[in-house]
């Protein structure tokens, strides 16, 4: 078939290198599209139970009895399990990634609406779905805390009243920053400006909904657990913890997943459910969530209620960023950050900006509402963060009547001051931005945007241009400050050169999508110089693989790459060993070069990886001292976070008989340090400023006064579609890494937090005529038009 | 119940509950895991297959009501060893991440270009509306779909031409049988 490109992209990728990177076809592709990919619910094992869990309808309640009686004589069904019965083993509770606890299922209290009840083991699904219907829970309805800013009040219903000693709503304070120091900055600064801002509740929704196949073999005590997991080797130590197993006899296998984003790196009840119905059965058990089950309970993303303020001269020197959030958390706080980051990265929300002071004090509360908080492609927060400088940003432009490009360009942090330390102590490792605002602003033809909009405001029309630009912390991160649950975050990964020459690389982290088959036999290929297709790259299997905390955070490249650069590096260093006994020099003569060593100033005498491969395996000498074999493990722990950037355009057009907004242009230009996949990144980038769309106009997560889930579907919960998202645009600049070892920053979440403030701020621009200058997320054509006539409101 | 349909090509014939979902059928009795499910509301089209050549939500078919029909899904997307223009097109132009959307995506595309050989980049995104893709943003799906047509037309330029010069073209250099390009 020949090779055709319609479409080649305006700025091309300028990566020459001969066997690592570039634009490489995906290795992993040939069986997604055959259709044989492997995901968990295609796991069908003999004998194998399906279990479905039983949820509360109400928000907050007490159990008053539960009768399971109706349930057990359904057909089909093998056990009914409830709370109660859970207790007697010690297994009601689980430990959340947060120091909290959530129950595995209610024993005396539920506490959000969708929260596990009971559940049932059948025959078949739909079994198991016809039982549940049969079993009879009597509540006695609470009235439930759904509104985060009244959760403290002296009145306030009391939600977990299974802590000990617990009193109030309240979940943690929180502050970073220096207050007097900012109070000083903001006492004397000409322009103050301060806005309130909802980032809403969010959720990931992944296309495949979580789900887990649990087979425990009472024989040989061994759990095998297939499930919907971003981070297995995290998950097996956990269940060593919750359920008491011994962590050899437990393999977590993740094997594709359709989607994760955040959503599939906590624990749930269910995987915990399937693994004791699979003890208490004998038989392999299935549990597979629906789509509300997923919308309901499992992890959403952001609910940060902000006050942003941002003091300047009035020549726009921006000297001090001060901040105020209520977080909810909701129920339980399963939040997925490192533990000594209650509020995750947020403390970056000084973004890209050199000013002299920063503030932040935040309080945390729980509500009738899902657990979760840390999830959608947010890097642990940083969306929060972004959307917040962004927004101010803008709100201050407006004030003192300057271009925000303008604004954003006069407070850049310049290239001379990296590593440059952060207000709140965050270390920036590298970056140079003013080059890629400037390339984006190319690309979008800034200037004539503006005066498109000047002609179109003449006549009545509604065009907003917005910008956004973010620094990213990805990557983490160095143990000795980042760890879950006292799992240091750092990742392994072993290579194994084969006599042949070809190879095999087996890596921590697990692939939802991000192409990991393809990338890390790109990285290896690079160093080793063995052609990336014969590399094997094994993930998602922990009986296979060494131990590392997972993908999420944008932290694959930047700690597993990084892992897999080293790896390949240590192998190579052996390589060059046994390369000096086979041509009878030192190592110090010899070079290395595509894949082979050559003497210096000889290049005819030379050695490539697989003779060098074979001699490791072979009958034949090696030199003093070296074993025989070509292969190594490392476990790499990063010295700091890596920090990407990027610049964003977004063009809107919104009509101003419907208030209906359409993303007309978008460009975005990112700086993930050195370029691994140029095809990859773009398609990373790509999805995310997708989820922008969403999160900036058409999802939330919304809920009554009764804590009814108003977003339980996908009729209810807006994700974006094909037709609602325009061509992207992108580019790129490159600031390598410094510390990474191959330069390499990460890029899996940088669209996603730099493009619902550029959205957001477009929409306020096209507004402009009608004094607005601020309108909260989502911008549905009903929000749009209430903003329109004055009446913008917040979502919740 | 006893259904018999024509799946990929082979007559099956099974033995089922009156409520089975067409879904389940493929996947659960035939293991054909291909084909997904991703929502309880007929909104992601993870599910899409053919029934009589046409894409539906095979989760909002019952099993039962395919009976006595023909129908089509990912596996039976290749030819053999050959993948469709299709499949080629995703994989040349990015156009899946996860996958988990990718099958019902590719049948929704090929039955358009089967009625529509050369459809504008709006006529596509018009086509996969009805299907949610949580990973690509949908660019790179609407270049794999015109990459397809593009390959198409050539082949079938090439197949016309040795036509002409030689009055032999059965099928063309690609391997693809000239009907499938028709
Ligand atoms: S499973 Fe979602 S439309 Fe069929
Ligand atoms: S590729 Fe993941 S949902 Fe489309």
């Amino acid at each position: 078939m020949t090779t055709v490109h319609e479409r080649v992209d305006t700025f091309h990728d300028n990566d020459q290198k001969p066997v690592g990177y570039g634009r490489m076809l995906r290795k992993e592709d040939p069986r997604f599209l055959r259709g044989r990919g492997r995901y968990v619910d295609d796991v069908q094992l003999p004998g194998m139970l399906h279990l479905a869990i039983l949820r509360s309808p109400v928000a907050h309640a007490r159990i008053v009895s539960i009768d399971t009686s109706a349930a057990e004589a359904s057909p089909g069904v093998k056990a009914v399990v409830t709370g109660a019965m859970l207790a007697q083993q010690n297994l009601a509770w689980m430990p959340t990634l947060s120091n909290d606890v959530q129950a595995v299922l209610a024993t005396d209290k539920v506490r959000f609406q969708g929260q596990e009840v009971a559940f049932v083991v059948a025959e078949d699904r739909y079994a198991a779905r016809d039982a549940l219907e049969l079993i009879d829970v009597e509540y006695d309805v609470l009235d439930p805390v759904i509104d985060a800013r009244r959760a403290l009040e002296s009145d306030a219903p009391l939600i977990r009243d299974d802590l000990d000693g617990k009193t109030n709503n309240h979940c943690f304070d929180w502050e970073t920053g220096d207050e007097a120091a900012t109070e000083a900055v903001f006492a004397r600064a000409d322009v103050v400006v301060s806005q309130d801002l909802v980032y809403p509740r969010v959720h990931p929704a992944p296309m495949e909904t979580c789900g887990a196949v649990a087979d425990y073999d009472a024989v040989d005590g061994k759990l095998r657990l297939w499930s919907t997991t971003q981070a297995p080797h995290a998950h097996r130590t956990l269940y060593a913890i919750v359920a008491g197993l011994p962590e050899h006899k437990i393999q977590v296998i993740s094997p594709d997943i359709g989607g994760g984003f955040g959503n599939k790196v906590p624990i749930y009840p269910g995987y915990v459910c399937a693994i004791v119905a699979s003890i208490v059965t004998g038989k392999p058990v299935k549990w597979m969530e629906d789509r509300s089950e997923n919308l309901i309970s499992t992890g959403f993303a952001r609910d940060y209620i902000m006050r942003g303020e941002i003091a300047a001269t009035r020549d726009g020197r921006i000297l001090g960023i001060r901040t105020n959030v209520l977080a909810d958390h909701g129920a339980f706080n399963g939040t997925a950050a490192p533990v000594k980051y209650p509020a995750g990265f947020f403390g970056v929300f000084t973004g890209s900006y050199d000013i002299e002071a920063a503030y932040c004090k935040m309080t945390a509360v729980y509500t009738n509402k899902a657990p979760g908080g840390v999830a959608y492609a947010c890097s642990f927060r940083i969306t929060e963060a972004v959307y917040l400088v962004e927004r101010i940003v803008d709100c201050l432009a407006d004030e003192l009547g300057m271009d925000p490009a303008e604004l954003r360009l006069k407070n850049f942090i310049q290239p001379e001051q990296f590593p440059y330390t952060t207000k709140t102590g965050w270390v920036y490792d590298s970056g140079n931005y003013e080059p890629t605002m400037r390339l984006a602003m190319e690309m979008a033809g800034y200037d004539e945007l503006r005066r498109e909009q000047a002609e179109k405001r003449a006549r009545d029309e509604l065009m907003g241009i917005g910008i956004a630009f973010f620094t990213e912390a990805v990557g983490a991160g160095p143990r000795k400050d980042m760890d879950i649950l006292g799992l240091g975050m750092a990742d392994g990964c072993e290579l194994r050169v084969h006599p042949t020459g070809k190879a095999v690389v087996r890596l921590s982290v697990q692939s939802q999508g991000q192409g990991h088959e393809t990338t890390f036999a790109q990285i290896v290929a690079e160093e080793i110089g063995i052609p990336p297709s014969d590399i094997e790259v094994l993930h998602g299997d922990t009986d296979n693989t060494p131990f590392g905390l997972g993908t999420y955070g944008s932290r694959s490249t930047p700690v597993s790459g990084a892992a897999a650069a080293l790896v390949a590096r240590k192998v190579r260093d052996k390589a060059r060993i046994i390369a000096s006994g086979m041509l009878e020099v030192s190592v110090a003569d010899l070079e290395w070069e595509k894949g082979a060593f050559h003497v210096a100033g000889d290049p005819g005498r030379s050695v490539t990886i697989q003779d060098i491969a074979l001699r490791a395996h072979g009958a034949g000498d090696l030199p003093e001292g070296i074993e025989g074999g070509l292969e190594a493990q490392i476990c790499y722990n990063p010295s700091n976070l890596t920090y990407p950037h990027g610049a964003y355009i977004c063009v809107v057009d919104i009509d101003p008989g419907t208030a209906q907004v359409t993303v007309r242009r978008f460009i975005a230009v990112d700086d993930c340090g050195t370029r691994i996949n140029p095809m990859i990144i773009e398609g990373q980038v790509h999805g995310g400023l997708t989820d922008g769309v969403g999160m900036a106009l058409m999802e939330m997560i919304a809920f009554d006064e009764d804590g009814n889930c108003l977003g339980a579907s996908l009729m209810d919960y807006l994700i974006p579609t094909s037709l609602e998202v325009p061509d992207w645009e992108t580019g790129f600049t490159v600031t390598p890494s410094p510390h990474h070892p191959i330069g390499a920053k990460g890029v899996g979440e940088s669209a996603t937090v730099g493009s619902p403030p550029a959205i957001v701020n477009a929409v306020v621009d096209a507004l402009k005529p009608f004094g607005v200058r601020h309108a909260d997320m989502p911008l549905t054509p009903s929000r749009v038009w209430d903003a329109m006539r004055g009446q913008a409101r917040p979502p919740i | 119940m006893q259904v018999t349909m024509t799946v990929n090509d082979v007559e099956v014939t099974r033995e089922i509950e009156a409520r089975l979902l067409l879904v389940h059928f493929l996947r659960d009795v035939l293991g054909l895991t291909g084909t997904h499910w991703g929502c309880d509301t007929s909104n992601c089209g993870t599910c899409v297959v053919w029934l009589d050549g046409e894409p539906v939500k095979s989760c909002t078919v019952l099993a039962a009501m395919a009976g006595g029909h023909q129908v089509r899904t990912v596996e039976g997307l290749a030819k053999g060893a050959e993948l469709d223009p299709i499949q080629q097109g995703f994989m040349q132009c990015h156009g899946l991440q996860c996958g988990f959307c990718t099958p019902g995506m590719m049948m929704t595309a090929r039955a358009l270009l089967d009625r529509n050989p050369d459809p504008s980049e709006t006529e596509i995104r018009e086509a996969i509306s009805g299907q949610i893709c949580r990973c690509t943003g949908y660019a790179t799906i609407v270049r794999s779909v015109r990459w397809a047509a593009v390959a198409e037309a050539q082949a079938a330029a090439q197949v016309t031409e040795t036509t002409e010069s030689s009055e032999a073209g059965e099928i063309d250099n690609a391997g693809q049988p000239a009907e499938a390009v028709a």
